[in-house]
């Protein structure tokens, strides 16, 4: 582990060229890069959730977007309860009216993402291979069609948040510094992630993937430790999305939609799965792909397919594969 | 409430089942032999829509464009068989998966180029715009009792095709062992182009029917593309026997649900919150029912291969 891999100078240089764009948004007098790059940071973060399951567990989730849109919705519901003063519930005699903390917006998206994972996870990690595709999609169907049919925050026209959310009486409606909390956020729990992937329970979880009878052998039931990442996964994911509907300042049922999942899915692969930075790779390459070609032409998803297509069949280890090399085994 | 009003919606239930019979049984018969998830699928059936409004356009006639559907999304099929998926049947599903995203993105968006945004317009045939009347109690849209006559038809035709002639024997061999029938002498990569022809062709037909009912436009596969999937993992994937069966129940459950929930729920909560109640639950009725079937046979209704 001493000596440093490509992979890790890879992963050195995207950070260092995260942290600069602010500046160089700044010097080229184009401050719309520091929200495109703060999509990216979001969304990469929504991958690096997935990537947790889908990478080192091996939990091909096609329903993702069920936690991206709780996280969402979670900062959507809040802020609209307290910016318009309504009655949110009354627990034990005291009034909650909602609120635009972000400090306590994250934990409740961590929370209720959380407790649906669990739900989800429990009776979806009971099947196997394409049914677990098929039961991950159909829950975030449920929830999709729910918000659409469900008129009392917004239905199809979704919510709409006017100001952004408050985090430590920052002014963050600035670009530069919302763009701070996200990237501070992504470190965090990429640190947290890689952590994970060397401790006991990444071990098990590369185990559970590779061999459950082998990893039952040893004594370790896979149930709960597939269960385990599929919740933690989530629960990134919702962050994710917390962080998306102040970004956009609006939430609608779309990012519940069956595309969001394929989206994030598709993050993870262009930068190779089960690479720490394959998602912010991956995400990095998706909105420079629909930016720069959707200004060209309005066709730009044709290219985008094109281009994912060639990735699955010629370059299987995604981006981060073909510039690191295979993972090695030491 | 009526009983009239009641079977009127059965058989509205019926046809959708219907329709989506036609869409999940190429689904299904794709992944039965070749292990294949497909969501390219939902592209064939917009392909079909389109070759049919463009035909019935240019020649006046439906039946001529109804024809088209099936020749075309065939025709596509095999191409898309041929040039891509063949590369995918060893891989696995996340590949599968990904790489036929891939291809949804890069039909819409070719189709949405040489078509346009806007919907084309297809015309129920004049011969079935009038409704007819049936044992004297109601008046029913004879386009949709037509639906209902050609999924019964495809289903005979599937049964007869898979239970009685020398491909279907080979298409059931293909399904429970493919390395086997292979070392026989059988030419798989014929077979394989064939049953996804086949399965494309019937898309690309349930879209042609539906094209009329509905608008033909970029996108119409993909809300049909989830529902056929809920069908298929319902019947137990591989099985076509399942996916009818699967078809049947999700159309019906669906129909029935938006029609009766409202009505149930008006019974305990007042009518504002019932409708709304209603309304949410019953577009979510076919998706829990996929969840609970799943949860109690985890292969679905029927297991095709054990």
């Amino acid at each position: 582990m001493g000596n440093l891999t490509i992979e890790y100078k890879l992963n050195v240089s995207l950070v260092l060229l995260l942290l600069a764009i602010p500046a160089i948004a700044l010097m080229l007098d184009e401050p719309f890069y520091i929200t495109l790059a703060t999509k990216v940071v979001i969304l990469a973060l929504a991958g690096v959730g997935l990537n947790l399951a889908l990478g080192l567990g091996g939990l091909i989730s096609f329903g993702h977007a069920a936690f991206f849109g709780i996280g969402g919705y979670i900062a959507g519901i809040l802020a609209s309860h307290s910016l318009n003063a309504e009655l949110m519930f009354t627990l034990a005699g005291t009034e909650f009216d909602g609120t635009t903390n972000m400090l306590v917006i994250w934990p409740l998206a961590l929370l209720v993402s959380a407790l649906v994972a669990v739900f989800i996870g429990y009776f979806s990690l009971r099947t196997k291979g394409v049914y677990f595709i098929m039961i991950t999609l159909a829950f975030a169907q449920m929830i999709y069609y729910f918000a659409i049919a469900w008129p009392a925050y917004g239905g199809e026209d979704g919510l709409s948040i006017y100001v952004r959310n408050q985090f430590m009486g920052l002014n963050t409606l600035d670009p530069i510094i919302f763009y701070g909390i996200c990237f501070a956020l992504l470190m965090s729990v990429l640190l947290l992630v890689s952590k994970l992937k060397n401790s006991h329970f990444g071990s098990a979880l590369q185990a559970a993937r590779q061999n459950e009878q082998r990893l039952a052998a040893v004594g370790i039931r896979p149930f709960g430790i597939k269960l385990t990442a599929f919740v933690i996964s989530a629960m990134i994911t919702a962050l994710a999305g917390a962080l998306f509907a102040d970004l956009n300042r609006f939430v609608s049922p779309d990012m519940f939609s069956w595309h969001t999942s394929g989206e994030i899915m598709i993050f993870v692969i262009l930068g190779g799965v089960g690479r720490l930075f394959g998602p912010v790779v991956g995400a990095g390459l998706f909105i420079l792909f629909e930016y720069y070609l959707g200004g060209l032409t309005e066709h730009w998803a044709l290219f985008l397919g094109l281009v994912l297509l060639a990735v699955v069949l010629f370059a299987r280890g995604g981006l981060v594969g073909l510039i690191a090399g295979e993972v090695k085994h030491d | 409430m009526t009983a009239i009003l009641l079977f009127e919606q059965l058989l509205n239930g019926l046809q959708f089942g219907m329709m989506l019979f036609l869409m999940s049984a190429g689904l299904t018969l794709v992944f039965g032999v070749m292990g294949l998830i497909n969501l390219a699928h939902g592209v064939l059936y917009m392909v079909g829509a389109f070759a049919c409004a463009i035909i019935a356009g240019l020649t006046g006639s439906f039946w001529l464009g109804l024809m088209a559907s099936l020749i075309v999304a065939a025709m596509a099929g095999a191409l898309i068989e041929v040039g891509v998926i063949r590369k995918l049947y060893q891989r696995d599903h996340l590949d599968q998966v990904l790489a036929t995203y891939a291809l949804i993105l890069i039909f819409s968006g070719a189709t949405r180029w040489l078509f346009g945004a806007f919907p084309l317009y297809l015309d129920v045939p004049e011969i079935l715009s009038t409704p007819v009347n049936l044992f004297g109690l109601l008046d029913y849209s004879s386009y949709r009792l037509f639906i209902i006559g050609i999924g019964i038809t495809v289903a005979l035709g599937l049964y007869f095709l898979i239970a009685k002639t020398r491909l279907g024997m080979r298409i059931r061999a293909g399904a429970s062992d493919r390395e086997m029938i292979a070392a026989l002498g059988v030419d798989i990569r014929t077979l394989y182009t064939l049953v996804f022809a086949l399965g494309a062709a019937l898309a690309g037909l349930a879209g042609a029917l539906l094209g009329a009912v509905q608008s033909v436009e970029v996108g119409m596969g993909d809300s049909v593309l989830i529902l056929a999937f809920v069908v298929i993992v319902i019947g137990g994937i591989g099985s076509i026997k399942g996916a009818f069966i699967g078809a049947l129940l999700v159309g019906l459950v669906d129909t029935m649900g938006r029609f009766l929930l409202p009505y149930l729920f008006a019974l305990v909560l007042p009518p504002d919150t019932a409708a709304s109640v209603g309304g949410a639950l019953s577009s979510v009725a076919i998706y829990i029912l996929m969840a609970v079937i799943l949860i109690v046979k985890p292969k679905g209704l029927i297991a095709a291969n054990g």
